[in-house]
Formats: structure tokens, C-alpha cells, sequence
């Protein structure tokens, strides 16, 4: 593609600036928040030399330390289940027709366009409700915790995943695994060896995007959470609505540096080689 | 017709459904063992799912589907002695030329330090010794396309699919690889089933070619045959280039065009039966209107020429008479002089290169 | 033909045979498809139809729900001046951002298209580290720049502006939707613009149309599921949005998401949350509706 696209000097020059303008805007606030992490001033948002105090505050301070335990736990715990049921899923929808699967992609793509507040509410009606029949019917006492927060996590976790994989899928020529059934493998062995390693970018892709979002997530979280269950964003966004400290700024950027390394990884994983067509 | 053993690929009333679409309507066909089989029609007419019923990429709705007098009909692919050739190769991406081509013996079991040294070998066969440890995306078209032939032929399969294994190819690349291919199944002795929508490429390579279209077997023959003697318009339209004028037959010897000529033709049909008369372009003489031969050898017609165009080799007249315009292709011979545009001429044609076919279906 | 010998016969091909083979096809596809469809039909569809069904129900004097004597007064109270100006203010500001976003993002996306694959590329990833990195930390970047001791203010406290910080006003709540919702409008956009096939331009343009003309004519057809897309992804959770009003917003701009949030957790009016909650879950389906409907055919 030509990339003279018979524009005058002013529109491109105008298109140039705003390009710059929208790179600025979307870098400078994040470049800073950065820099004041490293600020040796109790006000933040005014330099007062460098210092790594605000680091060390944050790997001393016992709370966070929990709270960023938690995270990691529901996040790893949740991805896994995810990438299994989303890799199922996408590859069901991308090689079979079966009853109702155009109602069950529907679903799939529901928790990607929901907003927050509205899967919270949801989640936490559902395991109320659920937790009063439980009650009811068996006389069995659960509450909020970690595993109410995990399984909400996996309801959004699987659609991302699966989206990322049926793309991979989409993007991969059918023909490939028939040629392999030609070549005398089985079903099985034209999934282990052609298939599979074919979508495993896609998988690895999607299972780096499911932590992300399970690491970013604050209002499902808040919603579900109970005491002990207190993930790194909730507590955080707690802090934040009291006011702003040194010490938020600096767990802020160990948070944002983790998402910022998990995308560019998930990136990464989705552009590697291997089979985008025939 | 070949006996039922010797047969390599015998179908009996196949028939395919999608829905309600009947992508393959009730075809009998055999292959023999060795041939060079085409399998010819444009796209959509149940060739390609022909094909693919045989390597056992799709289940034929009913009728029987024989590999050396042995049933296959339910058979998955991995369990029948065919293999494909696919349209774009299919190559593994993930793999290397030497992983691709031994992908097949692997898996049927065979050792690895077997399977490659059959793969190298057949590698060097295809002339692409040297290349074994690059990726697919290295290779050019003509390459892969080798690439996927010797991942097909190092099986040893009964019978070779090949489903428009030129199409990607540019003109040049698809001459020589026309050849290539034909040397390599003569060498092999293998039967080859070939699918494709150019009739030309079809002529040049088969030693029988059956045409299709929707999903109708219409046609089975050697080229000769199905270029002299179409059994229908459709035919007679697909292969090669033709004038197709209406007529209605008089009786067993004598047909009338539309402008009343009758011509000397010999079928079988009824009298007032609606025909087709094919005539090929290249059959038709053209000359002054004294230059008529004697009516008892062929059949002339008077008419005006409406264009010229010349392609080296030929001349290709547009002809007016009454009706319709009709096609006429000479030889250009340096120094002769030709007609043009506006030139009052008669035309004639001898008695045995007009071939009739029923006017019935296929209107091309 | 001959005829098949018995042993044989099983491997002819009948309708029975493809029938059921197609059945068993479509078997292992649902098998493959139901761990994932009953875990989405468990924990997404029965939580989303429990919360439309809680919007009908009563709240008790003692702030619980009773799941019976059904009726329409959590809607009703949508009608009060209280919700419905949070409503109003709600859609009002989703509106404002979609459209800065639109206006940034499109000769964003469109400069963008115009690259060398290469660039195009890097600058691709650009957009996307905002797009999935931690949201909650992009606003709380705002926070620290609109502070009080921040630079921005300090910034125009110097140039003699004085009491002009923007925290905690709508503006602010805008700016911090736009930056963080900026990357939802640009993808789908550019998406849209980079399948064009831009030798109609030069098309348009060889047939002598201007510049101007051929954009109308040409470029913004051609790229509008990327707008009504963006625009979709943009207005939608901004209408939800919970946490950039928190963080940015003061309490004169409460919006439906912290509305919604404060039934719930501070109020313990459960089925006023539920039915503004249903409200919300309405919109969203009917804007992806529409968009599917446009022609639109993935987000």
C-alpha cells in the first residue's frame, strides 16, 4: 500500500501533530506518576529528590503484601481454569456446529461488553441468592471469599480467552488439520500435532490476558470479596478514595509495570510464527 | 468398460446432500489403475467434493465408493491408501520440509531414521534436495507445490488426489509443473485423480477427463472424444470453443436451422426434436461466394463478416449470417491476403465436423 | 456394478451412516463447547436474569430484599428528579466522551492506516499497552497530575490562574473516561480504515472529485462499523463507569455506576441497584443490537 495518500501539506502536518498529541496524552500522565514514585517528598506530586523510600514502604507494609497474595492467587488460579474452558469453547465454535451454538457464542461475548457495575451486581446477587438456598436446603454456611471472587474472575476470564484463540483459529486453514487426517493421523494426533501447536500462541496470548484482567479488576472484586479476600486493586482503590500518598503511587507503578510486562508478553505470544495462514 | 477388480477407484451411485443441496447427484465412475485422470467442470459442480469423498474428507450420502474393489464408503481418511495433493498444499506451517514429507510415514508408525531417508529421498525426487530443514513460508509457489506432492507420494498411496493443484501457480510455472507432474505419475505408475476447471489443462494432461456440472457426471472419455463428440450443449460449450446453432431434426438423416437450410446430419432423435449443432470454429472454411465446394460433400451458408481479429497463428472471423453470428478461425499464412469487416463471403463446413447434440438442460 | 459382499457392507455409505455421523459431530462439538457453556449459563445468565428478577422485587424495612410481592416501584423511583438527573448527568457525559474520543480517534486511525506496515505496527502496540493496561492506576495518574500539590495546577496557579483545578469536577470525570476508554474508540476504527481498500480514494479522486468529497463520499462509509463500533465501545462504559467517578469525580457528579454501587453496599436498596443495573444491561444489548443490525460483525 502507497503511503502518499494525496493529502495537502496541512492536513498531514495537522494529522502528524494530533498522533503526537494522542501519544503524549496517553504516555505523559503515566511517565509522571512514575517519576513522583521515586520522589523524596511526603506531598505527591512535587519533586523532592530521588529516593527508592516509597518501594521499600510498599514491600514492608504487611496489608498490601496480603492483598497483592491474594491477587496472584485468584489471578493464577482463575486464568487456568479459564484458558481451559475458553480454549475448549473457541474450538468447538470454530470447528463444529452443534445445537444452540449460536446462542452459546452469544454468552461468550456478553461478559466482554458488560459493564462492571453490572456483572457486579449480578455476581453478587447470584452467590447471595445462592448462598440463602444453600442455607435453606442443606444447611450448609458458605461466605464471600476467595473462591467467590475466583469464580466471578472466570466468568469474564473464559470469553477473553476464547476470542483470542478463535482468532488464532480463524486465521488457521481448516485444510491443515484435514491434510494431516489425510496423512493417516488419528483425531486425536492431527489435534496434538498439527492443531494445537498451531494455536498456542493464541492460548499463551489469551492466558496472559486473563491474568491482566484479573490483576486490573477492582468493581467485580469489590462486590464479592469478603474479609481476607481483599485483592491489591480493591485495596488500593480504597486507598485512593481516602487520598492520594506517596505509598499508592508507588505500588500504582508496580502495577502498572506488571499489566504494561504481561500485555506486551500477550502481544508478543499472538504475533509469533507458526501458521496465521497456509 | 474396465473390470471391477482392476479398478483403482470404482463409484457407484454416489450421491451427496448438503441440506437440501445436492452437491453430487448419483455418479457412476471407474478409474483404472495407472491413469491420469481429470475430473473437469467450473466451480460448484461437485468436483471437488467428488474428489474429497474419495480421500474420505467428506461421507457420501449413499452409494458405494470402492480402492481396489475394497469398500471405503465409511472409512476416515486416515484409514483409506489415498492421499491429496490440496488446492493451496496445506503445508504445516510449524514444521520443516523434511518434518512435512515424513508426517505421513510417522504417523502410520513407520521409525523416524526410516522415515526420513524415505522423506530425503522422495525430497530429492521433487528436485528439493538441499531445502529439507527450511519452513514452507521459505519456498516459492512452485516449490511448496512440490513440497506437497512428495508429502503425498512418499506414502506410497494407491491412488493420488490432486485437487486444483495449479491454480496458484502463474502461466509459466503451471506449463512446466504440467509436465513435471505427468512425467512423475508415468514414472510412478500411479493412478492420479485430478480435479480442476481448466479445460485446457485438463486436454493437455489426461488420458480421460470426466466433465461435471452441477452436480451430474455429464461425460467420461479420452480428450479426443470429448472434444469431436460432446453427448450434450453443455460439453460441447466447456471443451474448447464452439458454435452451437439451434436446429430441429426433419427425420434420421436431415436437420433444418432456423433459417430453413437443410443440413445432411445423421442422429437419432425424433423428428421436431429441438438439437444443438456444434460447430468448432477452427472446422468452418471461409471464401468468396463462387468458391463453394458441391453441395454433396458439405453444407455452406452465406453471410457477412462483422469483425477480424488476428492472433499470429489464426484469424478469427465474426460471421453474420441471418441469425446469429458464428466464429471462424483460420490459419493466418503470411502473404495471403484476408477479408474485412463488411466483406459479403460464404462459409461451408465438411459433412463430418458438424456433431449434433440435444438441446435439452445446459444452455452455455 | 457388482453387488457388495456382506462383510463389506457395513462400510457403504447410507443416509443412516451420515446422519449419524453428523450426529456424532455435532455431539463432540457441544461436549467440547459444555464445560465452558453450563459454567457461563451458571455464573453469567442465571446471575444476569437473578438481578432482573430482584428488580422487581421489595426492599423490607430492615434492608433486605422480599422475594415476593412483585412490582414495578424500583422503576418508578427512575422516574424521581434525584435518579433521573443522575441519568441525564450519566448519559450526558457518555455522550461528551464518545464524541471527544471520536473526534481524537479518527484522524488518529486514519493517520495510523496511512503508515508503512512497519510503523504501523509499533505505533499499534502503543495503543494497545493503555488499552489493557491497569485502569484503575491510568485514573489514579489523573488524581496525582490534578491534585492539589500537582503539576497541572501548580502549573496554572502560576500562571495566576487561581482556584482553576478541574478535580472533582464532570470535566475531570470526562478526562479520565476519554484517557482511559481513548484506546476502544482507535482499535475497531482502524481496523475499518486499514481493510479499505484505499485505490478507491485514488479512484474518487482520478474521477475528479476534492479531497473533501471523496472523504464524505468514500472514506466515511467506508469506515463507519469502525465509528459505530468505537463509539458502542466508548458510550457503554462510560454510562457503567464506577471507578473514574470515584477517583476523579466529586459528589455532585455522582453517575448510574457509583448510583448503582451505593444501593447496594451503602443504601441496601437491592432492587433499586437491580433495576437500574437492568436498565443499563437494556442499553448495552440495544446498542450491540444495533450494531450487529449496521452490518458490524465482530467488536
Amino acid at each position: 500500500m502507497s503511503t502518499t495518500k494525496q493529502l495537502r501539506g496541512g492536513a498531514k502536518w495537522a494529522l502528524s501533530v494530533n498522533a503526537v498529541l494522542v501519544y503524549v496524552f496517553f504516555y505523559a500522565p503515566i511517565a509522571l506518576l512514575v517519576m513522583y514514585s521515586f520522589s523524596n517528598d511526603n506531598l505527591v506530586g512535587r519533586w523532592g529528590g530521588f529516593t527508592l523510600d516509597w518501594y521499600r514502604a510498599f514491600g514492608e507494609n504487611q496489608e498490601v503484601q496480603n492483598a497483592l497474595s491474594v491477587s496472584l492467587k485468584v489471578a493464577l488460579f482463575s486464568t487456568l481454569i479459564s484458558v481451559i474452558l475458553g480454549t475448549t469453547a473457541a474450538l468447538a465454535l470454530e470447528r463444529y456446529r452443534f445445537r444452540g451454538n449460536r446462542f452459546f457464542d452469544a454468552l461468550l461475548y456478553l461478559p466482554v461488553i458488560i459493564p462492571d457495575v453490572t456483572m457486579a451486581v449480578m455476581m453478587l446477587l447470584f452467590f447471595t441468592q445462592l448462598f440463602n438456598f444453600l442455607d435453606a436446603v442443606f444447611g450448609i454456611r458458605f461466605a464471600k471469599g476467595l473462591a467467590t471472587v475466583t469464580l466471578s474472575h472466570i466468568a469474564f476470564s473464559i470469553s477473553f480467552v476464547s476470542i483470542v484463540v478463535r482468532a488464532r483459529l480463524a486465521g488457521m486453514n481448516e485444510t491443515l488439520e484435514e491434510a494431516a487426517r489425510d496423512l493417516y493421523a488419528s483425531r486425536w494426533k492431527a489435534f496434538r500435532y498439527v492443531t494445537l501447536p498451531l494455536i498456542t500462541p493464541g492460548v499463551v496470548g489469551g492466558a496472559l490476558l486473563a491474568l491482566t484482567i484479573s490483576l486490573d479488576d477492582v468493581v467485580i472484586t469489590q462486590f464479592v470479596a469478603g474479609p481476607g479476600s481483599t485483592t491489591l486493586p480493591v485495596y488500593v482503590f480504597g486507598l485512593i478514595r481516602r487520598g492520594v500518598s506517596p505509598l499508592i503511587n508507588a505500588v500504582s507503578v508496580v502495577m502498572l509495570a506488571a499489566s504494561i510486562l504481561l500485555v506486551l508478553l500477550s502481544l508478543l505470544a499472538q504475533r509469533a510464527r507458526g501458521g496465521t495462514t497456509a | 468398460m474396465t473390470e471391477q477388480s482392476t479398478s483403482a477407484v470404482s463409484i457407484n451411485g454416489v450421491t451427496k446432500r448438503f441440506g437440501d443441496v445436492v452437491a453430487v447427484d448419483n455418479v457412476n465412475l471407474e478409474i483404472a489403475d495407472g491413469e491420469f485422470f481429470a475430473m473437469l467442470g467450473p466451480s460448484g459442480c461437485g468436483k471437488t467434493t467428488t474428489l474429497r469423498m474419495i480421500a474420505g474428507l467428506e461421507f457420501p450420502t449413499e452409494g458405494s465408493l470402492q480402492i481396489f474393489g475394497e469398500e471405503v464408503g465409511t472409512l476416515p481418511p486416515n484409514k483409506r491408501p489415498v492421499n491429496t495433493v490440496f488446492q493451496n498444499y496445506a503445508l504445516f506451517p510449524h514444521m520443516n520440509i523434511l518434518d512435512n514429507v515424513s508426517f505421513g510415514l510417522r504417523m502410520k508408525g513407520v521409525d523416524k531414521k526410516t522415515a526420513s531417508a524415505q522423506a530425503n529421498e522422495m525430497i530429492d525426487l521433487v528436485r528439493l534436495g538441499g531445502m529439507e530443514k527450511r519452513r514452507p513460508n521459505q519456498l516459492s509457489g512452485g516449490q511448496q507445490q512440490r513440497v506437497a506432492l512428495a508429502r503425498a507420494l512418499v506414502n506410497k498411496p494407491k491412488v493420488l488426489l490432486l485437487d486444483e493443484p495449479l491454480g496458484a501457480l502463474d502461466l509459466k510455472l503451471r506449463q512446466d509443473m504440467q509436465t513435471e507432474l505427468k512425467s512423475l505419475q508415468r514414472e510412478l505408475g500411479v493412478s492420479f485423480v485430478f480435479v480442476t476447471h481448466d479445460q485446457e489443462e485438463a486436454l493437455t494432461m489426461s488420458d480421460r477427463i470426466a466433465v461435471m456440472h452441477d452436480g451430474q457426471l455429464l461425460q467420461v472419455g479420452n480428450p479426443e472424444q470429448l472434444y469431436s463428440q460432446p453427448v450434450n450443449r453443455f460439453v460441447a460449450d466447456f471443451i474448447g470453443q464452439t458454435n452451437l446453432i439451434d436446429a430441429t431434426v426433419a427425420d434420421d438423416e436431415m436437420i433444418v436451422l432456423a433459417n430453413g437450410t437443410k443440413v445432411r446430419a445423421p442422429n437419432p432423435h425424433p423428428p421436431g426434436t429441438k438439437v444443438a449443432m456444434s460447430l468448432r470454429p477452427e472446422s468452418i472454411m471461409i471464401g468468396d461466394r463462387e468458391a463453394v465446394p458441391s453441395e454433396s460433400q458439405s453444407t455452406s451458408l452465406s453471410g457477412v463478416i462483422s469483425s477480424v481479429v488476428y492472433l499470429g497463428h489464426s484469424v478469427v472471423y465474426t460471421v453474420n449470417v441471418d441469425w446469429m453470428p458464428l466464429e471462424v478461425r483460420v490459419p493466418a499464412v503470411a502473404g495471403v491476403s484476408r477479408y474485412e469487416a463488411g466483406a459479403e463471403i460464404a462459409i461451408w463446413w465438411d459433412r463430418l465436423s458438424d456433431w449434433i447434440v440435444p438441446d435439452e438442460g445446459y444452455r452455455g | 456394478m457388482t453387488a457388495v459382499a456382506p462383510d463389506e457392507q457395513s462400510l457403504v455409505a447410507t443416509p443412516e451412516f451420515e446422519r449419524s455421523n453428523e450426529r456424532n459431530k455435532r455431539r463432540s462439538g457441544l461436549l467440547m463447547a459444555l464445560p465452558a457453556y453450563v459454567y457461563l449459563v451458571l455464573f453469567f445468565a442465571l446471575p444476569l436474569i437473578i438481578v432482573v428478577v430482584y428488580s422487581f422485587a421489595t426492599r423490607t424495612r430492615s434492608g433486605g430484599t422480599a422475594l415476593s410481592g412483585w412490582n414495578l416501584d424500583s422503576y418508578q423511583k427512575l422516574g424521581e428528579p434525584i435518579v433521573r438527573d443522575i441519568l441525564f448527568r450519566s448519559l450526558l457525559l457518555a455522550l461528551i466522551t464518545t464524541f471527544i474520543c471520536l473526534v481524537i480517534a479518527y484522524p488518529f486511525s486514519y493517520y495510523l492506516s496511512t503508515r508503512s506496515p512497519m510503523v504501523r505496527n509499533i505505533m499499534l502496540v502503543f495503543v494497545m499497552i493503555p488499552f489493557w493496561s491497569n485502569f484503575l492506576v491510568r485514573n489514579y495518574a489523573w488524581r496525582v497530575l490534578l491534585g492539589n500539590n500537582g503539576p497541572i495546577t501548580r502549573l496554572t496557579e502560576g500562571v495566576g490562574w487561581e482556584e482553576s483545578s478541574i478535580l472533582f469536577t464532570p470535566t475531570a470525570v470526562v478526562l479520565g473516561l476519554v484517557y482511559g476508554f481513548l484506546p476502544f474508540m482507535i482499535l475497531p476504527m482502524y481496523a475499518a480504515l486499514e481493510r479499505m481498500d484505499w485505490s478507491l480514494i485514488e479512484a474518487s479522486r482520478d474521477l475528479g472529485a476534492t479531497g473533501v468529497q471523496t472523504f464524505r463520499n468514500i472514506t466515511l462509509p467506508l469506515s463507519r462499523p469502525g465509528v459505530i463500533a468505537g463509539s458502542i465501545l466508548v458510550f457503554i462504559p462510560s454510562l457503567g463507569a464506577y471507578v473514574t467517578p470515584q477517583i476523579l469525580g466529586g459528589a455532585k457528579t455522582t453517575l448510574l455506576g457509583s448510583y448503582i454501587v451505593t444501593q447496594f453496599l451503602t443504601a441496601r436498596n437491592w432492587p433499586v441497584g437491580a433495576s437500574v443495573s437492568t436498565v443499563l444491561m437494556v442499553v448495552m444489548l440495544g446498542a450491540t443490537l444495533m450494531y450487529f443490525r449496521s452490518g458490524g460483525k465482530t467488536l
